[in-house]
């Protein structure tokens, strides 16, 4: 193969054809263009008239260069040129295939798998051992290879992790790689990280080492804080050619328990800029609500950013007991909690009554001996609610709980108090004694210069020693706590100012609160403070950035977790340890994003950028496009293009270059079109930008259309194609929109309008057309496109249709929804759980509203879609079997479009009885 | 009459063209009745007093005139003697000649008419308005001899529809015009002028006087052609090359002008009268012309 800077011929010797243009050069132009015959009567008037030049006896140049290009490029073309041809070097021996299978790879992990594919199919081809690791779960043991084929029935299996190759993992491969010789194609995701150097250079020294990486930009988020009253997500990424901008958002559930985008902030990146802050100014409100941040678009663990009760500011209910003595600040019951508090947590004051309103996290009595609304306040512990008492003097001073359990009391008290170290009494002022394990404040360091001078006491009793999580260095309860439900209530037997005690001066006051998950740091616990706890993953991300319930996982140490460098042992994911929350995340904190930089003797090769583009076409094409201007450029030379003709010519050829990639999207919103949708019921579908599956579409409708027409009273128009960005949508009532992997999102504007058009009473029917092997989720790349789709859109709780739903009996009695497949499941808005059997009825009693939306993945339109000649155009099933199902599949599109049009109308015949009845009367 | 040489001795042959010939005839009489009538403004006449049928005037008798002259039931209806003129009715002979030479049968464009089509067309609406006007019409090569009446017609409509003869360039005959009489010659006079001066000289001889039509396809006045190009006459017999047509245009208009300054210079010299038709124009206006320039000199 000769190869000429990007472009290789695959039979060279042809071009030496290209001598002969010089020869065709002389011949052309000693050849005239071939004279016109015209049959003319005034001829007799002609004759004896010379030309007066000679020119027109050659070919014009141009018409020779024209000609002559033409030629060149057929010569060119039959030479088989290849753009970035392959340098294919026949390897030999054993092929080691890595990956690094981290999160970074997840976005174009199809891609990847499809090369890892490739090469094994060709190794497997030239017979070659192979073998296939993913560096992120490096298997035990010694690399092992094996024939191709069978390490290629393994790479189905082979998921993206959520976390990144681990230093440890990576030399320890390089010094346990197979002896002898092989050839290593290592998939790389692109990032800089510690041991790769030392891999690299070992495998160097087995053989060539050939990198494939993917020219796509690696982005991640970092960690989340708050700064100046916001929250800010630092946003990464691994490449800084230029500037660019990355759109986040923050989701979470909304009061309905849907998870939702809440907000999106957008971050622009300066060219350099490895790392730039992500702003939300959110009320606290919903930054309660923010479950995790995401870069819009990108699918993978590292682009997610999962939040904890780092970034909750917890609503805390302040109620200080006694008249605060005007002007004594520092004497005043709530004072330090005061303090302590206002930093990490909203606080709220007013009467217990008032404060319940506000649905608080906790409830603080500072010193608050009876509580009018017991019963109030018992129910909000039951339900989850923490209420934190503090003693002082009018506990007491009063009798709550002294001769039984005070229910809103961990324990039973002591009549008084006992007080230590004072003027009148003997004995030291009492330090505290180290946390016990199992205390929430195991851990916590005890300083030595907090004493307690009074304190009241528990009455000792069974329970007593359960209930008390921290002890005076005597023995004697400190703080004790005890289980409501699910909730809890926790008592400090001494107050919450400095009279009885120096705790609330010191720093562990606050880490108490902090424990109890009162108050929660902004910041993420230090290791100390993790020293000694367990923590045990709740929910895990797995490789895509989706979370998945973690199932039976050992715990965590506190240590281990301080780290915050995730692995197989710590996969990121949201770990719980008693009332508190921490997220890991895929990218530790303090981590940057750079991008790899190989060493000299490895071949770096783009993942899809260089791939050979075969040019025969296209030269060839332009020969002949060129042979046809010749064409023209010949007959207007020769004087016989002239008048309309030649006009006509033009168009023609104007057509033929500037008509062929005719764009169809961009149709101008024309009133036409509004006023025939208006005018009629009109079936639509969303252009997806796939012609195939646009064009199923619009079939699909107009065999629906035929259908309605010829069943029913419903005489719906041509169907429309409708492009969410520019059309009206309001005067439609039914949108088909099947999803596709590859369908663009639609703008926030167009959103908007779907999501008005949603309330006011449309219909999207969302097809998947994957006969719903992904199950409703992230599965197949539509499910996934779909679930990206419609995370902006109001859609309710959604549940598969039930046996009852007015779907199954608008138009046709029907228990099945098939399309061209025959999936069971197709999901309609959830029923309210408050329903019931109506009497008399074999159906519950639903009130009013049409599902916005309805789900599933049978590809509807092509089991509906009909050619110009009325006759189906995809085959569904087989036989007789199969015509039923089309026959089921137009009766389910006839009872949506009656269920759209009608409403619960059917659901109505349940107040029939009613109805008569009253008509009796 | 003569038919062409039969192409065919075979009775469907002869069957065959007598048909076309037939078809063709209704249709050209028809068309060329159709464009008279465009003409029929009671143009017809002498305006004199003379032989004829129709009435004319009263006049006052006067001593010259015989008794029977006197028109009895006007002169009762008043004291002095009337006599009735009649309108004068003299039939004239008039002489068509159409060029039925090849190039005659040239179109420039499919959707025009061929000169000669166009050509026959005229002599015939022409025939019919003359014969209307009692004239005697007939063709100056002798092969009808004038005549009047609707006879005449059907006559020259079938030799108007004979097939055409071979020569590229036709020249005008007029042996066998009466003395006197009128003539129309109906030609693209592209062929040598010198026969049509010849023959303008001996009608002048013979105190015939006429018109001449010449009738050009507008390609013919405009010469739209470019490029490389053999122009060959209908036949093929005559033919100019050169490489650039485009160049010969202005030159090929000179000569055409200068053309038709000389066949009318000849018209004008002979008393007779010259006009241009162009067949993508109407043919009301070149009959229009040709009727009004044969009552000139009456």
């Amino acid at each position: 193969m000769l190869v000429v800077g990007p472009i290789g011929f695959t039979a060279p010797w042809l071009l030496w054809g290209l001598l002969v243009l010089p020869v065709l050069w002389l011949l052309l132009r000693a050849v005239p263009p071939a004279p016109v015959r015209r049959r003319f009567p005034g001829v007799a008037l002609l004759l004896g008239l010379t030309d007066e030049e000679n020119q027109a006896d050659r070919t014009p140049w141009w018409l020779l260069m024209i000609r002559m290009v033409a030629v060149a490029l057929v010569i060119l073309g039959f030479a088989g040129p290849l753009l970035h041809p392959e340098k294919k070097a026949e390897g030999a021996g054993p092929l080691l295939i890595l990956t690094d299978g981290g999160w970074a790879d997840a976005r174009d992990w199809p891609q990847r798998q499809a090369r890892i594919a490739a090469e094994l199919a060709e190794a497997g081809r030239s017979g070659r051992p192979a073998a296939l690791l993913s560096l992120s779960d490096l298997p035990p043991g010694a690399v092992a290879f094996a024939a191709a084929d069978v390490v290629a029935a393994g790479l189905p299996a082979l998921a993206p992790k959520a976390w990144e190759p681990d230093q440890a993992g990576l030399e320890g491969l390089a010094s346990h790689l197979p002896e002898g010789r092989f050839e290593t194609l290592w998939l790389s995701d692109g990032l800089a990280r510690a041991g790769r150097d030392v891999l690299a250079g070992a495998l160097a020294k087995r053989g060539v080492v050939t990198v494939i990486e993917s020219a796509r930009n690696v982005l991640g988020l970092g960690a989340v804080g708050s700064e100046a009253g916001k929250v800010s997500v630092t946003v990464l990424r691994a490449r800084t050619p230029a500037a660019a901008s990355v759109e986040v958002s923050a989701r979470g559930f909304d009061p309905a328990g849907i998870e939702r985008e809440l907000a999106r902030a957008s971050v622009n990146f300066a060219a350099g800029e490895a790392q730039a802050p992500a702003l939300f100014d959110l009320p606290p409100e919903l930054r309660n609500r923010v479950t995790r941040f995401e870069i819009a678009g990108e699918t993978t663990a590292g682009a997610v950013a999962l939040t904890d009760d780092a970034l909750k500011r917890r609503k805390v209910a302040l109620v200080a007991g006694g008249n605060a003595r005007e002007g004594l600040e520092l004497l005043s019951p709530d004072h330090f909690l005061r303090r302590a508090l206002e930093p990490s947590a909203d606080l709220i004051d007013g009467t217990i009554g008032d404060v319940l309103l506000a649905a608080p996290d906790v409830i603080i009595l500072a010193d608050v001996a009876r509580v009018a609304e017991t019963d109030a306040l018992l129910d909000w512990i039951d339900a989850g609610g923490l209420l934190i008492r503090f003693a002082g003097p009018q506990l007491a001073a009063s009798d709550a709980g002294r001769d039984t359990l005070d229910p809103l009391l961990p324990v039973k008290l002591r009549a008084g108090g006992r007080a230590v170290g004072g003027t009148m009494s003997w004995g030291e002022p009492k330090t505290l004694a180290p946390f016990p394990e199992g205390s929430p404040f195991h851990g916590l360091a005890v300083p030595q210069d907090v004493s307690i001078s009074a304190q009241i006491l528990a009455q000792p009793g069974p329970d007593l020693s359960k209930n008390t999580i921290a002890t005076l260095a005597d023995g004697t309860p400190l703080v004790t706590r005890r289980q409501i439900g699910d909730g809890q209530v926790v008592l400090f037997h001494v107050s919450a100012n400095a009279e009885w005690s120096s705790l609330p001066l010191s720093g562990l006051f606050v880490q108490m609160l902090e424990r109890l998950a009162v108050s929660s740091g902004s910041v993420r616990p230090a290791a100390e403070e993790l020293a000694g706890t367990v923590w045990v993953a709740d929910r895990v991300l797995d490789g895509f950035g989706a979370l998945d319930d973690a199932g039976a996982m050992p715990g965590v140490p506190g240590e281990r977790l301080s780290e915050a460098v995730t692995g197989a042992e710590l996969p990121p994911g949201l770990y719980t340890s008693q009332d508190r929350q921490l997220a890991v995340n895929a990218i530790a904190p303090g981590r940057t994003l750079a991008a790899a930089e190989w060493p000299a003797n490895v071949v770096v090769q783009g993942q899809g950028v260089m791939r050979e583009t075969p040019l025969k076409g296209w030269f060839l094409a332009g020969a002949l496009v060129l042979l046809m201007a010749d064409i023209l450029a010949a007959l207007v030379v020769a004087g016989r293009l002239a008048g309309p003709r030649a006009g006509m010519a033009l168009v023609l050829m104007a057509l033929a270059t500037a008509g062929l990639p005719h764009d169809v999207r961009a149709q101008a919103p024309d009133d036409a079109r509004l006023l025939q949708a208006a005018e009629n019921v009109v079936l639509a579908h969303v252009i997806t930008g796939d012609r195939a599956v646009d064009r199923m579409a619009d079939d699909g409708l107009r065999g629906l259309s035929n259908v309605l027409r010829a069943r029913t009273s419903v005489e719906p128009g041509a169907p429309m194609a409708v492009d969410l960005e520019t059309d009206e949508l309001s005067v439609f009532t039914f949108l088909y929109w099947p999803v596709t992997a590859r369908q663009p999102q639609p703008s926030p504007e167009s959103y908007a309008k779907l999501n008005r058009y949603l309330r006011t009473g449309g219909m999207i029917l969302f097809d998947t057309r994957d006969a719903d092997v992904a199950g409703f989720g992230a599965a197949s790349p539509e499910g996934r496109r779909l679930q990206e789709l419609t995370a902006p859109l109001d859609i309710p709780p959604l549940e598969p249709i039930p046996k009852d739903h007015v779907l199954t009996r608008s138009f046709y009695l029907l228990q099945v929804f098939p399309g061209r497949f025959a999936a069971r499941n197709v999901w309609v808005e959830a029923a309210p759980p408050g329903a019931e059997l109506a009497e008399g009825m074999p159906f519950r009693n639903l009130n009013d509203g049409v599902t916005p939306v309805v789900i599933g993945g049978n590809d509807w339109a092509s089991a509906w879609a009909i050619d110009g000649n009325g006759r189906p155009r995809v085959p569904v099933g087989r036989g007789v079997t199969g015509e039923r199902q089309r026959e089921v599949a137009f009766r389910f599109g006839v009872n949506l479009i009656m269920y759209v049009l009608t409403g619960n109308y059917k659901s109505d015949q349940v107040h029939v009885p009613a109805l008569l009845e009253r008509l009796g009367q | 009459m003569t038919l062409a040489p039969p192409t065919s001795a075979r009775p469907a042959g002869l069957r065959r063209e007598a048909e076309a010939l037939a078809s063709v005839l209704p249709a050209l009489l028809a068309e060329a009745r159709h464009l008279a009538a465009t003409v029929q403004m009671g143009d017809h006449g002498r305006r004199r007093s003379g032989m004829g049928d129709e009435f004319w005037q009263y006049r006052a008798a006067d001593a010259t005139d015989e008794a029977r002259a006197i028109d009895w039931r006007r002169s009762g209806r008043a004291d002095q003697q009337f006599v009735r003129e009649k309108e004068w009715q003299a039939a004239q002979s008039v002489h068509l000649w159409v060029d039925d030479a090849r190039s005659m049968e040239f179109s420039g464009d499919k959707g025009r008419q061929a000169k000669a089509d166009r050509a026959r067309l005229l002599a015939l609406a022409l025939a019919v308005l003359l014969i209307r006007g009692g004239e005697r019409v007939g063709l100056a090569d002798g092969l009808a001899p004038p005549r009047a009446g609707e006879v005449q017609l059907i006559r020259l409509a079938q030799q108007f529809t004979a097939p055409a003869g071979q020569a590229d360039f036709g020249a005008p005959v007029v042996e066998t015009v009466l003395p006197g009489s009128r003539a129309v010659f109906i030609s693209d006079f592209l062929g040598a002028p010198e026969a049509v001066e010849k023959a303008l000289i001996h009608a002048a001889d013979r105190g015939v006087t006429g018109v001449l039509l010449q009738v050009l396809d507008p390609v013919e006045e405009a010469f739209p052609f470019d490029g490389r190009t053999i122009f060959e006459s209908m036949t093929g017999a005559v033919r100019h090359e050169t490489r650039k047509a485009g160049n010969l245009r202005d030159r090929y208009r000179a000569r055409l002008a200068e053309r038709k300054a000389r066949l009318s210079d000849l018209a004008a010299k002979a008393a007779w009268l010259f006009h241009t038709h162009h067949t993508d124009r109407p043919a009301q206006g070149a009959l229009l012309w040709m009727y009004h320039a044969l009552g000139r000199g009456r």
